[in-house]
């Protein structure tokens, strides 16, 4: 523990996205509490080019833009944080479940992570919002559908691995059941680069809801940053400030995700010495 | 003998192909019934049709039948080329998918080509000085690849270089005002060609560099390397003579499998720039409620990547004799 530590903060590229991801997940815990403007708040002060009174200035119905980037931290960390967990938990047991027993039901697996992963997944994505309509629940089950398959390869050849160590007959000759050794002994020791990529996963949900919001799939009133982006992009002319900012929040926040995931991958893999 | 193997490597190829495609098929088909209320509605959309059409539908598609039948009559109507009318479009779907898909090729190709051209100089010029400044910032360049809101980054190339700088043109595929015919047509479809895929190409070279600098890496290592310098040959003429066919392979490979990956970002790009193409059908068709086409994108291109997948493969087999013994994926 304390020497994957170690390797961990010495990249400290990854402390820093840590550092921030942190900070985002306060700011949305405290959503109900900031200071400021609600980012719903229609005002006179329509697309004022930032200024001391709008630090990242309005937008064409006089909202307050650094108001509704602080808000809309909660929804990217809700779908992100949501998605990755769903698709984490199933891949995690269907992958360890068709490692663990092979056979017929492996192959089945197999070949349907493998439709997952051809398919482009962001279309279908979309028309399957567009068609069932917007809303958070339906874009974290969507993308956690799209998303296990990832884990699901990786837990199933680390499972395949372990299953073959000697500790694990060693459980075997002690009598204890087939799922028992599955559950408590073979899964816990492959978690390590799960982790990893589920927190790679956190990105690219952050990604995909965000491109879904900018499609105009997701509902009107839900602050969010692909959502300002959707209305940056009418007036890209006359409002830089409506693109620049949000985009510049979705990048960071996805740049730090995909950091952090790195950073992990690195920390856990003992034999990459940083 | 070579050409029987190569022959039998598409046939394994082709087994893993169509219950893939057969597979997209299904999940097509289910996508109707996730609409709430009517499946009808997910095939019609929601642009007024012409009466009658409805029970027509519902007819052929056997709406009253049981799922399974619902499934084969679904299929049978694909296999005919069938994907239904676009009302908001007038136009059979297939049709319209098809036309549209050109531009976005038109947009594409040239981005991947040069996405894979600079990917491949740059992790040659990086690779060799593993662990250097210029290294580090070839990894950092593509990790900000892989984290950049493609659409975003099309809104911050329009900002700076269509309306501060006025340099180039914001929108569209070629100027409105003219009607330009020969090489001035396409001139200006170039003109306006240039920003919509720079910015497909910084989305792509993320992807290229970083497996091209992992296979540059790989290829330095071997000892046909270490042969050719041995014999006294300038580190250019190593560069470019031994390490770059060696390394070209996996670049091939996954300019290949990132077909999917491309064409949305092509797609997302498109909504920005107003490219006529699969992305600006699309989001007139989110628009427009025009469930047919939405699900005739996703058919159409998933087929498209299959096929892609397939084609790679082969490229692959017939650049590395080992694969082709094997008729694996991924060898």
């Amino acid at each position: 523990m304390h020497r994957t530590w170690r390797r961990f903060s010495s990249y400290r590229a990854g402390v820093l996205a840590a550092a921030y991801v942190l900070l985002l997940v306060l700011v949305a815990l405290a959503t109900p509490f900031l200071p400021g403007p609600d980012p719903r708040q229609i005002s006179n002060e329509v697309m004022q080019a930032p200024s001391f009174a709008h630090l990242l200035g309005t937008d064409e119905l006089g909202r307050d833009v650094l108001s509704g980037i602080l808000h809309g931290v909660e929804v990217s960390l809700t779908v992100g944080f949501a998605a990755a967990l769903a698709a984490t938990v199933i891949g995690v047991v269907i992958g360890a479940t068709a490692g663990y027993y092979g056979g017929a039901l492996d192959l089945l697996v197999m070949r349907i992570a493998e439709v997952f992963q051809v398919v482009p997944s962001f279309i279908l994505a979309a028309v399957i919002v567009a068609l069932s309509g917007p809303g958070l629940t339906r874009v974290v089950t969507v993308i956690a559908l799209l998303a296990w398959p990832q884990v699901a390869r990786l837990m199933r050849g680390e499972v395949m691995r372990i299953k073959g160590l000697e500790f694990v007959d060693a459980v075997r000759c002690l009598g204890v059941r087939e799922p028992v050794i599955l559950a408590t002994e073979v899964i816990p020791n492959a978690l390590a680069p799960v982790l990893a990529a589920g927190t790679l996963i956190v990105a690219q949900a952050i990604l995909l809801e965000a491109a879904l919001s900018f499609l105009g799939l997701s509902s009107a009133d839900l602050v969010s940053w692909g959502r300002m982006l959707n209305s940056g992009q009418r007036f890209l002319y006359n409002a830089w400030w409506l693109s620049v900012f949000p985009g510049t929040a979705i990048f960071l926040t996805v740049l730090a995700f995909n950091l952090l995931g790195d950073a992990i991958g690195a920390a856990l893999n003992p034999r990459a010495e940083a | 003998m070579r050409r029987s193997l190569l022959a039998r490597f598409l046939l394994a190829r082709l087994g893993w192909a169509i219950p893939v495609i057969l597979a997209i098929l299904i999940v097509n088909f289910l996508i109707i019934h996730i609409v709430p209320g009517d499946p009808i509605q997910a095939l019609i959309g929601d642009f007024p049709a012409p009466p009658g059409y409805a029970d027509q539908i519902r007819h052929e598609f056997g709406l009253d039948q049981p799922v399974l039948t619902q499934l084969g009559l679904y299929l049978m109507n694909l296999a005919k080329g069938q994907l239904g009318f676009s009302f908001a479009n007038r136009q059979p779907v297939l049709g319209l998918i098809l036309q549209r898909a050109q531009f976005t090729l038109i947009l594409m190709l040239p981005a991947l080509a040069l996405a894979a051209s600079l990917g491949i100089v740059m992790a040659l010029a990086a690779a060799p000085r593993a662990g250097s400044l210029y290294d580090s910032g070839l990894t950092a360049l593509s990790l900000v690849g892989f984290s950049l809101p493609i659409f975003w980054l099309g809104q911050l190339l329009v900002i700076m270089f269509a309306i501060k700088l006025h340099l180039l043109p914001a929108q569209g595929m070629f100027s409105l005002r003219t009607r330009l015919t020969g090489w001035p047509y396409v001139l200006d479809v170039l003109w306006h060609l240039i920003l919509p895929m720079f910015a497909v190409t910084i989305y792509y070279v993320a992807i290229v560099a970083r497996v091209a600098r992992a296979s540059v890496l790989d290829a330095l290592s071997q000892d046909f390397v270490l042969t050719a310098k041995a014999k006294g040959l300038s580190r250019r003429r190593v560069l470019w003579r031994h390490v770059l066919p060696n390394a070209l392979i996996p670049v091939v490979t996954v300019i290949g499998y990132n077909f999917g990956y491309s064409l949305t970002g092509a797609i997302l790009v498109e909504t920005v720039f107003a490219w006529p193409g699969l992305g600006n059908l699309f989001i007139t068709s989110i628009g427009n409620r025009d469930y047919p086409v939405l699900q005739g994108i996703f058919l159409l291109t998933a087929i498209a990547v299959v096929i892609a997948n397939v084609a790679t493969d082969l490229v692959y087999a017939s650049l590395d004799p080992r694969v082709r013994s094997t008729g694996l994926r991924h060898a």
